[in-house]
């Protein structure tokens, strides 16, 4: 009775031509619809208000004025940004040190993976997986405790190893000479666990039927790996590479900052984007200058994805992400 | 039958590597490991260690002298540490509980065949993952719009959606929950929550226990978020005190011949050794926790593609 009831009502409804079509599906899936409220509204404040909230990058922000009365003032705040070295600074950087986070992800995590598959015994591999995982589970604060303790200048644990060698102390938070490196050890260092468990996730996965053949037909091992895991594997690399390029214009703020500890002599190689904006915002308090470097960053960003995507379905569609 | 196999040594099993080649490798996973490692016994090593030794020799791999003064010292201010850990706890279960609801309610509508507007509204969720407004602007509608500095609020909001879980849930609920067994809950008169409660989530617990493994390591390693938006000391974190800790004593030691009570300060600081004591305090829990969830990590990374 209730669904006949239902079906007329609808009925006389799209008659007379009065609720649009989302009203209708509102009332009927009213609980689907409450179900995702919460998630909703989540979403609205930290994501679609801020994505709004861009265009403060065309005004002149005035703390006394507030948001929507600041002066619009064009493209002022970019035309300071562009004219400053910073912005060629930060671009450089963001973009290098993803390059080689990137080249290190598709070559040391890959051979570790291919190595965690190899182990005769099983329950050493695990146990490496196990503790090459671990950094992973470790904030950026606590890392820069870590290393801190190895860079330390007057008790370090490496400046102590120097002095025994007969070595000068190193001061290392103020030489810029050796950061490129250390912060792209770091993040080896935490990412690669990570990384590599992706794709020895992949590995096992290969049909063990290819080996037994090509061993059959008298291949070794490590013509194996050459002929079978690795082609086997170049389509995940692709993917999960074009995936990280598409994210080439964001870095993660704390290892740049933390890591780094805010320490000023160094900034020309340590200052990426993120630390920039985040500077711009809390120390020095240029919101214009920080609102335009996150908008150029954010359309940048953006374009890179969507050409990074584009690729990826052209190669494989399975795993593009639209 | 493998291992019957593998004891006969005349049939020599060719999908494996040699021996000798086996050896090598285990000699360079050991080194790896060793580098994985060897910061953190620096650590706990210099915590443990004697403040004059350190002072003297620096953070060394073995303490010289042990002493355990840096943990009375973190526990003597008891209540400092304690209020944190309290801070961190509840953030990360209230957190984690919230986020896991929240995520598990949104990504279930629009995992329904039948439900019409599903693709605007997966869309609404993968578009943030594409475009976002960037700090500034995030910052005042925290600041400027809601208000939340200084609440506990600000510690929890920024982590409750985070797109990648939406996304990957939707593709469990769309595989692994059969269409039929949702149908058959409707002819049985149960309603759409009655369903979600008592049929999806059961069946979906594998998903649930990752995401909610992952939220629970992002509010507990959280620093972020109190040093945009927290200057109450009240609402300071575990990760957020070490974060001011360090910060505070590099303040000093660059400065302190300009600051007449330098030496004054110093001594209420946490020294070298409590520092590091700090540390282990903060990571503590994660090392215990961590051979628990390895696994269920270790399932989340391969859950699958998030394509749908």
């Amino acid at each position: 009775m209730a669904e006949i009831q239902k079906v007329t009502v609808g009925k006389a409804v799209t008659g007379r031509r009065t609720r649009p079509a989302f009203i209708r599906e509102l009332i009927k899936n009213k609980v689907l619809f409450l179900m995702m409220l919460p998630g909703l509204l989540v979403l609205l404040v930290n994501n679609y208000l801020p994505m709004l909230g861009i265009v403060i990058a065309f005004k002149d922000y005035n703390y006394a004025k507030g948001f929507w009365k600041s002066d619009w003032v064009g493209f002022e705040n970019f035309r300071y940004l562009f004219n400053s070295n910073a912005a060629f600074t930060i671009t450089r950087n963001t973009i290098l040190y993803n390059v080689a986070f990137i080249i290190i992800a598709a070559t040391v995590a890959v051979a570790l993976a291919i190595i965690f598959n190899e182990l005769l015994n099983r329950k050493l591999s695990k146990f490496y997986q196990g503790i090459m995982f671990l950094p992973y589970f470790l904030s950026w604060v606590v890392i820069s405790y870590l290393v801190f303790a190895l860079l330390s200048s007057d008790m370090g644990f490496i400046n102590g190893i120097l002095v025994k060698l007969g070595k000068e102390r190193i001061n290392w938070y103020v030489e810029p000479a050796f950061w490129p490196l250390i912060i792209v050890l770091v993040n080896t260092w935490k990412w690669t666990g990570y990384d590599s468990i992706i794709y020895l996730a992949a590995i096992i996965g290969f049909d063990k039927s290819y080996y037994e053949a090509a061993a059959v037909d008298g291949a070794t091992r490590f013509q194996q790996i050459k002929m079978i895991t690795f082609p086997m594997l170049m389509p995940v690399i692709t993917v999960l590479t074009l995936i990280k390029v598409g994210r080439i214009f964001f870095t993660d703020f704390g290892l740049f900052y933390n890591v780094t500890r805010n320490s000023g002599p160094i900034y020309d190689v340590t200052n990426v984007i993120e630390t920039y904006v985040f500077r711009a915002l809390r120390q020095t308090g240029d919101v214009g200058m920080a609102s335009a470097a996150g908008f150029y960053q954010a359309v940048i960003g953006l374009i890179v994805v969507l050409t990074a995507n584009y690729i990826v379905s052209k190669i494989d569609k399975e795993n593009s992400l639209f | 039958m493998e291992k019957v196999f593998n004891k006969k040594p005349i049939f020599k099993d060719y999908t494996k590597i040699s021996k000798k080649a086996d050896f090598m490798l285990n000699i360079i996973m050991i080194l790896c490991t060793i580098a994985c490692v060897l910061p953190l016994l620096i650590v706990f090593s210099t915590s443990i260690t004697d403040e004059k030794t350190v002072t003297l020799y620096g953070y060394s791999l073995l303490p010289r002298k042990i002493s355990f003064e840096a943990y009375k010292y973190i526990f003597k201010d008891i209540m400092v540490v304690l209020r944190a850990y309290g801070v961190t706890l509840f953030v990360t279960i209230v957190g984690s509980l919230m986020s896991i609801s929240i995520i598990a309610m949104y990504a279930y509508p629009i995992s329904r065949k039948d439900f019409k507007y599903r693709n605007i509204f997966t869309f609404m969720v993968f578009l943030t993952m594409l475009f976002n407004g960037g700090l500034v602007p995030w910052y005042m509608v925290y600041v400027n719009v809601l208000h939340i500095q200084d609440t506990i609020f600000a510690l929890i909001l920024p982590y409750l959606m985070t797109p990648l879980y939406v996304l990957i849930m939707r593709t469990f609920f769309i595989t692994s929950i059969p269409d039929s067994i949702i149908e058959a809950a409707r002819i049985d008169g149960a309603g759409e929550f009655q369903t979600f409660i008592r049929i999806v989530l059961p069946l979906a617990k594998p998903v649930l226990a990752t995401i909610g493994l992952f939220n629970v390591l992002t509010y507990w390693n959280d620093w972020y978020a109190p040093l945009l938006f927290i200057t109450d000391e009240k609402l300071f974190n575990l990760q957020y005190i070490m974060f001011r800790v360090d910060k505070a004593i590099l303040y000093l030691s660059n400065n302190a011949s300009s600051i007449n009570n330098a030496t004054q300060i110093m001594a209420n600081l946490p020294s070298q050794t409590a520092r590091m004591a700090m540390a282990m305090i903060a990571i503590g829990p994660i090392v215990f926790a961590y051979p628990f969830f390895q696994k269920y990590f270790v399932e989340g990374l391969t859950i699958g593609s998030i394509k749908g």
